[in-house]
């Protein structure tokens, strides 16, 4: 029997809707290979039981509607799943159970999903290679001790190792694209606003948005659009039509314009990443496409601005840890001394160092030198992409300045660590939806990804962009099963 | 700032030994918004439920809840701005105050800060030498924290987040109060607008109006402000005014003494009646503020704002102005009426049929005095409006004189009955025929016949003997106009 | 900049963290790295720059004011570390 992991998404409906396999194969299948890959330590819940049950019962029921009909998804940890364990990737979650689902997984059960389990993460998505999490280190199918990339690092690693069809993530300053850069698999950020953060752990809430991880780009347009849609219950969610991306996914792109952005040729640049960036370039023209030099002109000051307003709202986000009303609780011999405690025992290093940043930069004699400050230059960042937008349709950008590293390889210079994030982080400061897609192999035969941002709500644009250059990259993503 | 328009003169000061001492007083008030749901998540506001159940998952801060506001929220604080003759702003931000305490489950506060949605306005006060402005700073809007219960466990606290997410107006005067009387005018009038409005109930004893005091104290003649102490959970107005003459002794006697007062946060203990520093359990508190990125600025049309100002009731300043106008009642009456929406109430449902003067002095004289007695609000006042009304009229037609009348009030305490029927039964209607009246001052005449010929000689004193008479024999009834002139004409 | 041991401890305070000497030694190399990176932004002029108020470019909605939550007592208080039935139990502040 064909092996249903390999599949995609687009297929898998298709197969289920032609009833030429089941619900239940499926979800066994993702199962066996799930069980089989602890190594890899993608999942923190497993839900299999659960999921077997929902198979069944939807193969009994027999009426195939929505968009992903009988289709098994497992999450990030960020998303609250209703008496489903959520930990955000961290011991002060450990316990928690949620008596309510995030709109957004919701949306996916709607549609005719069930949950298969919750994937590991960075704690509370702070991080860049899922070094972070209190449930260990997650490695990346492409070697065993390379990093997936981060924070989606344990959702990105089984959807390249075929644990789950699909799956979707959070980014709030590349942890959707990056791990897809560092796997070889497609992750798209949204439109700020375009997708409701409600249940959401939050981190950032200026920057945070759900999207899609899976393994084409019309996979990619289908769970788009699943999880689309104003939602009342989050004040900065937009009320605006979902489209048929889906169904209106074309490669006809020609006559569209591209932005090459000269300040994302960064010094020292790998010549692999210029090499596939050109090879785009190129891909793009064969297509049709008129390409364009464009400059961003304060693109430098993106990664310092962001490691601003996040820590910020990070600090005051992450607040409610205090071991009163859920979660880990540390003995204390008064209240002051179990909130102390127990934020110091429930929280992990980089958690710990991103909201004394935060707190630092909003304090008192420093809000103006570093939290205002910021904010002015988000709005020179915002304005270079609007008077870019206004003479291109779309910009392409390597999606990672380098492909995954070793594990412990950057653990000790939190620094480096943040360089990872320097072609994601502006998109994310602009509100800006922005989509990696594999693009080729370093000497090393690490993946690497190219990355397209459009403008506000244009997802469309840059879903059709990325398969026609999907088409031309032919990307093979050839990974031998080493952790069974 | 003090007009005087009277004799009486303003004249609060605090006497130290070696000099005389202003008191500079500013109010920062907290009124809980009146709604039926809270400010940024759709639970109750009832006072008095069971612990806890009127908490939501926004209410409580779970993992991914977010803020969504609550438009009458809105709209009751600009009728509140626009009753306190304030500057509505058209854009205002809303920002987290970062703190930790159990009652207080995000970890932080929204608020706002830097731009509030009331600006600059202000309250008229009436003291009795004159009327003062009291500056008003702002109006901003901000959650209310849950309640920390500390006595019902020796080793832990309880805490009921009931209350956490309440819509609270922060009013913050400028620092024009001078005295604690000055301050019992400012919050009553500030209370009383509110309740005009029904943007807050202002009732003190369920917690839906509290201040913090701002005290310090500076020589009289001295342009600078002192350095001043906050005192804060001070939940009735005796005790503000009883706090503010006790840290204003306090920071006089350090001054003379040659030290200086220390900014701090202070608790008023109610049992000793002295201010408490809180400084060591108050650490430097660093607020973080920031804009709350989980709501977006918030805009206001002119057209809201024109709409709800059209949808304001009348306010008590306007009330009382109109008193004075139309109705020939004095300030002091006036002042008096519109003190409380509900007197107001009561006042223009009695003038409604009756006069208005006479309604003045009856409810300011003997209906207060039987509430005072009784310690009763007018809202539960023994004798109706419409009954005390009827009364009135009974008056202004005649049919009793005003002694009488009174004699019917007593009875109509006890039973609010119809004063017509109790005149009725005590057959109490006053005796105004001319004839009736004809017979009996005649009588009365003939039988002194001496004293008439003692008056007629110049003995003007013994009128009064004569009308006593003519009283007495018709058991009080005689109508005293008529009697005087029948009298008079029949003495010449 | 560099952020010194007594900013961590005082930071660390603000934000209700514990730290022993070694993690504050670290954290104050930690962050004044970091802050050091971030300090890149006082190469721009921002004078003249209005900061940036929301991503949207659009204005707060507003909710009706109706009753539509509240009455799950249990499960506010379910996932609770320490309660009782109608209350979270938490450490007295010190008085």
């Amino acid at each position: 029997m064909t092996d249903l992991t390999n599949f995609t998404l687009v297929d898998l409906v298709k197969g289920i809707k032609n009833k030429d396999f089941s619900s239940e194969e499926i979800t066994k299948s993702f199962i066996k290979n799930a069980e089989s890959s602890d190594k890899l330590n993608t999942y923190i819940t497993k839900c299999f039981d659960e999921a077997l049950l929902s198979a069944k019962n939807f193969d009994k029921k027999n009426k195939p509607s929505g968009l992903l009909p009988g289709i098994p998804i497992a999450v990030k940890d960020m998303f609250c799943t209703k008496n489903v364990k959520t930990t955000a990737g961290s011991k002060i979650l450990n316990n928690f159970l949620p008596t309510y689902e995030s709109t957004v997984t919701n949306k996916l059960w709607f549609e005719g999903a069930f949950l298969l389990g919750k994937l590991n993460c960075d704690e509370f998505a702070m991080g860049s290679s899922n070094e972070t999490s209190f449930f260990g280190n997650v490695t990346n199918p492409f070697g065993e001790k390379i990093v997936p990339g981060g924070s989606s690092g344990g959702s990105a690693s089984a959807l390249a190792a075929n644990l789950t069809p699909a799956t979707i993530g959070t980014d709030t300053g590349g942890s959707i694209r990056q791990p897809a850069s560092f796997t070889g698999t497609v992750g798209l950020k949204p439109t700020y606003g375009r997708c409701s953060r409600w249940g959401i752990v939050a981190f950032a809430s200026s920057l945070d948005q759900a999207g899609p991880l899976t393994k084409t780009v019309e996979d990619c347009a289908l769970l788009f659009q699943a999880i689309s849609g104003y939602d009342p219950k989050d004040s900065t969610s937009i009320n605006i039509k979902v489209n048929n991306f889906s169904s209106n996914l074309t490669e006809t792109v020609n006559n569209l314009t591209i932005g090459i952005p000269k300040e994302y040729r960064v010094e020292n640049m790998p010549v692999e990443i210029d090499k596939l960036w050109k090879k785009g370039i190129d891909f793009l023209k064969d297509a049709g496409v008129v390409i364009k030099d464009i400059s961003l002109p304060h693109t430098m000051y993106a990664l310092p601005t962001y490691y601003i307003v996040a820590p910020a709202e990070a600090s005051s986000n992450l607040a409610r840890y205090d071991g009163v009303k859920y979660g880990h609780r540390s003995k204390g011999n008064n209240l002051i001394e179990m909130y102390e405690n127990t934020r110091s025992e429930g929280f992990g290093d980089e958690v710990k160092r991103r909201i004394l940043i935060g707190t630092y930069v909003l304090s008192s004699g420093y809000y103006d030198a570093y939290y205002l400050k910021a904010q002015k230059v988000r709005k020179l960042i915002k304005e270079d992409f609007d008077k870019a937008f206004k003479n291109v349709d779309a910009i392409l950008t390597p999606s990672t300045p380098s492909s995954a590293f070793k594990i412990g390889e950057k653990k000790d210079d939190p620094v480096s660590m943040y360089l990872n994030d320097i072609f994601t982080v502006p998109v994310n400061l602009a509100g800006l939806p922005a989509i990696s897609i594999p693009s080729g192999y370093d000497k090393n035969n690490l993946p690497l990804g190219l990355q397209l941002i459009g403008k506000p709500f244009d997802e469309q644009m840059i879903l059709n962009l990325s398969l026609a250059l999907q088409k031309r990259i032919n990307f093979k993503r050839n990974i031998k099963a080493w952790w069974k | 700032m003090v007009e005087v328009m009277s004799e009486n003169k303003f004249d609060y000061f605090i006497k130290g030994e070696k000099n005389k001492w202003e008191v500079i007083i500013g109010l920062e008030v907290h009124a809980q918004v009146l709604s039926k749901s809270k400010l940024f998540s759709s639970s109750s506001t009832k006072f008095g439920a069971e612990p806890n159940t009127q908490v939501s998952l926004v209410d409580s801060a779970l993992p991914g809840m977010l803020p969504v506001i609550n438009q009458f929220c809105i709209e009751q604080s600009i009728k509140t701005g626009l009753g306190l003759k304030a500057k509505i702003n058209r854009h205002s931000v809303f920002d987290r105050k970062n703190y930790f305490y159990a009652d207080l489950p995000q970890g932080y506060q929204i608020s706002q800060y830097k731009n509030p949605i009331v600006g600059e306005g202000e309250v008229i006060l009436d003291m009795p030498y004159g009327t003062k402005k009291i500056g008003i700073e702002r109006l901003h809007l901000e959650q209310d924290a849950g309640k920390s219960i500390h006595d019902m466990d020796l080793e832990n606290t309880f805490v009921d987040l009931n209350r956490s997410g309440i819509a609270l107006m922060e009013i913050v005067s400028k620092p024009d109060l001078r005295s604690p009387e000055e301050v019992n005018a400012y919050v009553k009038k500030l209370r009383s607008i509110m309740r005009y409005l029904a943007t807050c109930d202002g009732n003190m004893q369920e917690g839906s109006l509290r201040a913090d005091v701002n005290v310090s104290v500076r020589k009289v003649g001295e342009k600078k402000y002192g350095t001043r102490c906050e005192i804060k959970n001070v939940n009735s107005i005796k005790f503000m005014q009883m706090a503010i003459e006790h840290e204003a002794k306090r920071q006089v006697k350090l001054l003379e003494d040659g030290k200086a007062v220390d900014q701090e946060t202070r608790l008023f203990d109610t049992k000793k009646n002295i201010t408490k520093s809180m400084r060591l359990k108050e650490e430097a508190h660093d607020y973080r503020y920031f804009p709350d990125p989980d709501l977006l600025p918030l805009k206001i049309d002119k057209s809201l704002i024109d709409k709800l100002r059209k949808t304001l009731p009348e306010l008590p300043d306007e009330k009382k102005d109109r008193f004075i106008k139309n109705h020939n009642i004095s300030a002091y009456e006036a002042n008096i009426l519109i003190s409380e929406k509900e007197i107001s109430d009561y006042y223009e449902e009695v003038i409604k049929h009756a006069d208005k003067k006479l309604a003045a002095n009856w409810i300011i004289g003997d209906l207060f005095a039987v509430l005072n007695r009784k310690n009763l609000s007018i809202t539960r006042s023994p004798v109706s409006a419409k009954n005390l009304s009827i009364l009135i009229n009974l008056i202004s037609s005649g049919e009793i004189s005003g002694r009488i009348a009174k004699e019917v009030f007593e009875i109509m305490i006890e039973k609010d009955d119809n004063p017509k029927e109790i005149v009725e039964s005590k057959g109490l209607r006053q005796q105004s025929d001319p004839k009736e009246l004809e017979i009996i001052i005649t009588e009365i005449l003939s039988k002194n016949n001496e004293k008439v010929v003692q008056y007629r000689n110049g003995k003007e004193k013994l009128f009064v003997f004569f009308v006593g008479q003519i009283m007495k024999s018709s058991g009080g009834r005689a109508n005293p106009k008529l009697v005087n002139e029948i009298l008079k004409s029949k003495l010449k | 900049m560099s952020i010194d041991k007594e900013t961590i401890k005082h930071i660390s305070k603000l934000a209700r963290i514990s730290l022993d000497e070694k993690q504050v030694d670290n954290l104050s190399k930690d962050l004044s790295s970091i802050i050091k990176f971030i300090e890149k932004l006082n190469k721009l002029n921002t004078d003249d720059i209005e900061p940036l108020t929301s991503i949207i470019d659009a204005s707060l909605r507003f909710r009706k004011d109706e009753i539509l939550e509240g009455k799950i007592r249990e499960q506010i208080l379910k996932n609770s570390p320490e309660k009782n039935e109608e209350f979270f139990v938490v450490p007295k502040v010190v008085e």
